[in-house]
């Protein structure tokens, strides 16, 4: 239990506290485990320890067939289920050579960018939280509600929406919907500012989020970051602009970046990111096209044999399947996800060393991580 | 009547800690025999009309200084077996001589005290009512260079303290 | 008799009552508030509104279990809740709550007593609940809540010495360290001392909030840190003392700073003849809502602002408040000289 006593020839011995933050901890985010070894409050050295929501996703995928799959990567990233699927799907289809309509690639983005929003809401609402401003959370919650009811309006699910079919979408979008998801966008618009109010300017939120858990671009491309926390770093690396995928060659849209690579920068990148992801929604809302909402799909889907990998932006990065299939099951040979959540995570002892205690927990709120992708 | 009663109730409560203080096993323990010793302390002054000084004795020793010693106690780690606290520079002998000198010294002025009671004190007649300003009164005029030098004495420690402890100033 | 022994008796009494019964519905006052910040309605199953929660929330605790760890220091793990409890009621022996009112006949002071170092006596006795939380941190034999007890020492002295030395600058204007005296001096100078002293207010306010571990400084028990921080070993009534202690706190605070800033049970613009009428309200009114006010601005504070780090709050602390107030301090005593 206790460490040996470490010898500075002082008066007194001064000995490492070693502090076990999680799996069962308010702010880890699920079952996160980070072993701390504190010099005082200052964290010397900080072990990340997963597995504690390990359930074979990749393994399991590899013996169920390729339909099947997509209601398993909603359980990776759980609040952020649709573009898991969309990530799976696209994957897939580039393994069948398929063509998606237009029109199915359009709601795809929607429903993405829908889904984006509703990550970042929790995403800001449990970082605020854990820095002590508890109203964020409930605000942004109360928005997160009104996406969760239009995708329950869309396909009958709240949190594991199994949405999206290999070749396009299970469902036509219902009658209105778009207005509803337009009218969603204005009164979103107004939340964000709520948001902004209560924190970015707010001095302690300033004083609790600069300075802290700095990281430069190129550090964090070799740390293997993505996402709004590599962005933060000043590196504009979007999938979505860099290999579109859906429809989002088509849209326009800027990419956010930070300077200072703090968690404060971070931040910053992700509430400009609900503007981006509103004005993604707009247009592509505004210019859903007519057809068919699924392509020709055979009826048992038996990709030839071959591998592929193809990436997509999750709400928290980089989300990419390598899949191999040998061209005679019913299902992957190999079936290999790269979550940005875990990639991320791989900078936490990094970011926190140095840092107290507190600046712990407003660290891990500030990579926004998802135990169940990031244990799978 | 009573006001002795009072005192002697106190003053034996007094002892009593007192002497838990130094036996406790837990040097925490300890710490909080203390408190409650000097809470005692303060009721004596208390019971003899010294509002103003049983107060200050809450407030900085028991409110103040005790809790940095716990501070202390707590951060170190008192784990050890008692041969580790051996200090190779004790000198027993020594400690008891000094501590004879001290006894000594203090049975004599008591004693002399006793002998010859010292002529009540010339105070200034302080134009001011209140325990609280007989206090100020007197700390800021018969006995101004006293509390001057104490006052010097305590920034010289704490500039000492604070050189000590931050050693990459 | 009666005045000595049966008045004194029977005001501890209903002080002390009023106080318990004033915590729980703080407690409950607490959720209402935030949660209509929040856009929530609070508790509402326990009697219409939920005005009955704290009935329900103190019946729980009660029953249930009282666990004491293993490995903890079983005497101090005991007396730490009731340490810290304690000094946060016997606070309210020196607080004016009102002038005097004639009841039966008899003229009672509103407050129970009236000793000439009553502030003194305010600022020692909360230094002393300080032991609570330490001592709760330490017997729990366990990392988090010793963390949160070092940081709870820590910020309470370091605030205790920029409220002290703030409140000391109050203590010039009035002349005088008795709490219902403090109220006089206002009544006499004929304006509360918060026009008078507008930088030891707001530096009383912020101490104050430090002082009871209130948001944006409730760093000893920051959940999402510490796990609850000294407390997190507690379950029962001995959790429920701690609960108590720190909403006991909280209406001293703003009772303080009420008497000392406000002008106690003084109405707006004391002893001004056109505004007579305002003494028509009683005098233990004008107390409650002033020191409501601040219950409720506290409250308000805690749902909208995020928490300070350790290191920040000591640098607020000794590097910002203290030398203010040593300042105003100054310039006090300055002003106060000269124009004598």
């Amino acid at each position: 239990m206790q460490p040996p006593a470490v010898h500075h020839g002082a008066m007194f011995d001064t000995d490492e506290l070693v502090i076990n933050m999680g799996p069962q901890h308010p702010s880890t985010h699920g079952v996160l485990r980070v072993v701390l070894r504190l010099d005082g409050e200052k964290v010397v050295n900080a072990d990340v320890v997963i597995g504690y929501l390990h359930r074979g996703i990749e393994k399991l995928s590899e013996n169920r067939n390729w339909t099947q799959i997509i209601l398993l990567t909603d359980r990776m990233d759980y609040v952020a289920a649709a573009t898991s699927n969309v990530g799976y799907c696209e994957t897939v289809e580039k393994l069948l050579s398929l063509e998606v309509p237009r029109r199915a690639r359009y709601v795809r983005t929607i429903l993405c960018e829908l889904q984006r929003i509703a990550s970042h809401c929790l995403w800001i609402g449990t970082h605020a939280m854990d820095i002590g401003a508890m109203t964020v959370f409930l605000y942004a919650f109360r928005e997160r509600e009104l996406i969760l009811d239009l995708f329950e309006e869309y396909c009958g699910a709240r949190l594991t929406y199994n949405s999206m079919r290999i070749g396009g979408l299970p469902l036509e979008i219902p009658p209105g919907w778009d207005k509803k998801v337009l009218e969603f966008c204005k009164i979103m618009d107004s939340k964000i500012d709520e948001y902004e109010t209560l924190l970015t300017h707010n001095r302690i939120w300033l004083e609790r989020t600069k300075g802290v858990g700095v990281i430069g671009g190129p550090e964090a491309v070799a740390l293997g970051m993505c996402g709004p926390a590599l962005r933060g770093s000043g590196v504009p690396r979007d999938v979505r602009k860099d290999e579109p995928y859906a429809a989002y060659d088509e849209m326009e849209f800027d990419v956010p970046i930070g300077t200072a690579g703090d968690t404060y920068d971070r931040y910053l990148v992700r509430i400009e990111e609900f503007r981006q992801s509103l004005r993604i929604i707009r247009q592509a809302t505004q210019g859903i096209p007519e057809g068919p909402i699924v392509g020709k799909v055979p009826r048992l889907i038996k990709p030839p044999a071959g591998e592929t990998y193809h990436a997509i932006e999750s709400p928290k990065g980089e989300l990419g399947y390598f899949i191999v299939s040998d061209g005679k099951s019913t299902n992957p040979y190999r079936f290999r996800v790269r979550p940005p959540s875990f990639c991320n995570l791989q900078a936490l002892p990094r970011l926190v060393r140095g840092h107290l205690v507190a600046d712990v927990v407003a660290l891990i709120g500030s990579i926004d991580i998802v135990l169940g992708e990031v244990d799978r | 009547m009573g006001e002795a009663i009072a005192f002697y109730i106190i003053a034996g409560f007094i002892l009593i800690f007192a002497v838990l203080v130094v036996t406790a096993k837990e040097a925490v323990h300890s710490v909080v025999f203390l408190v409650i010793d000097f809470l005692f302390v303060a009721a004596l002054y208390a019971s003899l009309g010294a509002e103003f000084l049983a107060i200050i004795q809450i407030l900085v020793y028991a409110g103040g200084i005790v809790v940095l010693y716990l501070f202390v106690v707590m951060l170190v780690n008192l784990k050890r077996p008692p041969e580790a606290y051996a200090d190779p520079h004790r000198r027993t002998t020594l400690g008891f001589a000094l501590s004879a000198a001290m006894l000594l010294e203090i049975g004599v002025i008591a004693s002399y005290g006793y002998v010859k009671p010292a002529p009540a004190l010339a105070a200034v007649a302080a134009p001011v009512t209140g325990n609280t300003e007989e206090v100020g009164w007197l700390l800021y005029t018969s006995y101004l260079i006293p509390f001057e030098i104490a006052s010097m004495l305590l920034l010289v420690a704490m500039i000492g303290a604070i050189v000590l402890a931050k050693r990459e100033l | 008799m009666v005045d000595t022994f049966v008045i004194p008796l029977l005001k501890i009494v209903i002080v002390l009552n009023a106080t318990l019964v004033g915590v729980t519905y703080m407690v409950l006052l607490e959720r209402k508030v935030i949660a209509w910040a929040q856009s929530r309605l609070g508790p509402m199953r326990v009697g219409p509104y939920g005005i009955l929660q704290p009935v329900a929330d103190a019946v729980k605790l009660m029953i249930k279990e009282d666990i004491t760890p293993v490995r903890a220091d079983k005497w101090l793990f005991t007396a730490a809740p009731i340490i810290s409890m304690v000094p946060a009621l016997i606070v309210y022996a020196v607080i004016p709550f009102g002038s005097e009112v004639s009841l039966f006949g008899r003229q009672v002071t509103l407050y129970i007593t009236d000793i000439n170092v009553g502030l003194l006596y305010v600022v020692s006795v909360a230094s002393v609940g300080v032991y609570g939380i330490i001592l709760a941190g330490y017997a729990s034999n366990s990392k988090y809540p010793l963390l949160a007890s070092l940081r709870a020492s820590a910020q309470l002295i370091s605030y205790e010495v920029a409220v002290t030395l703030t409140l000391v600058s109050v203590v010039v204007m009035a002349g005088s360290l008795s709490m219902v005296q403090i109220v006089n001096a206002q009544y006499n100078s004929h304006v509360w001392f918060v026009f008078a002293q507008p930088v030891a207010f707001v530096l009383v306010l912020i101490g104050g909030l430090a002082e009871t571990n209130r948001a944006p400084f409730d760093l000893p028990e920051a959940e999402q840190e510490l796990t609850g921080g000294f407390h997190t070993e507690y379950s029962g009534m001995r959790f429920a003392l701690f609960f108590l202690a720190e909403y006991a706190n909280m209406i001293v605070v703003s009772s303080v700073v009420t008497t000392l800033f406000l002008g106690g049970w003084l109405p707006p613009f004391p002893n001004v003849a056109a505004f007579g009428f305002l003494y028509y309200v009683p005098s233990w009114a004008w107390f409650l809502l002033k020191s409501f006010v601040f219950l409720y601005l506290f409250i308000w504070i805690r749902a909208t602002l995020p928490r300070y780090r350790y290191d920040q709050l000591m640098n607020l602390g000794w590097k910002v408040l203290i030398p203010i107030a040593i300042a105003n301090l100054v310039v006090t005593g300055i002003v106060r000289v000269l124009l004598l």
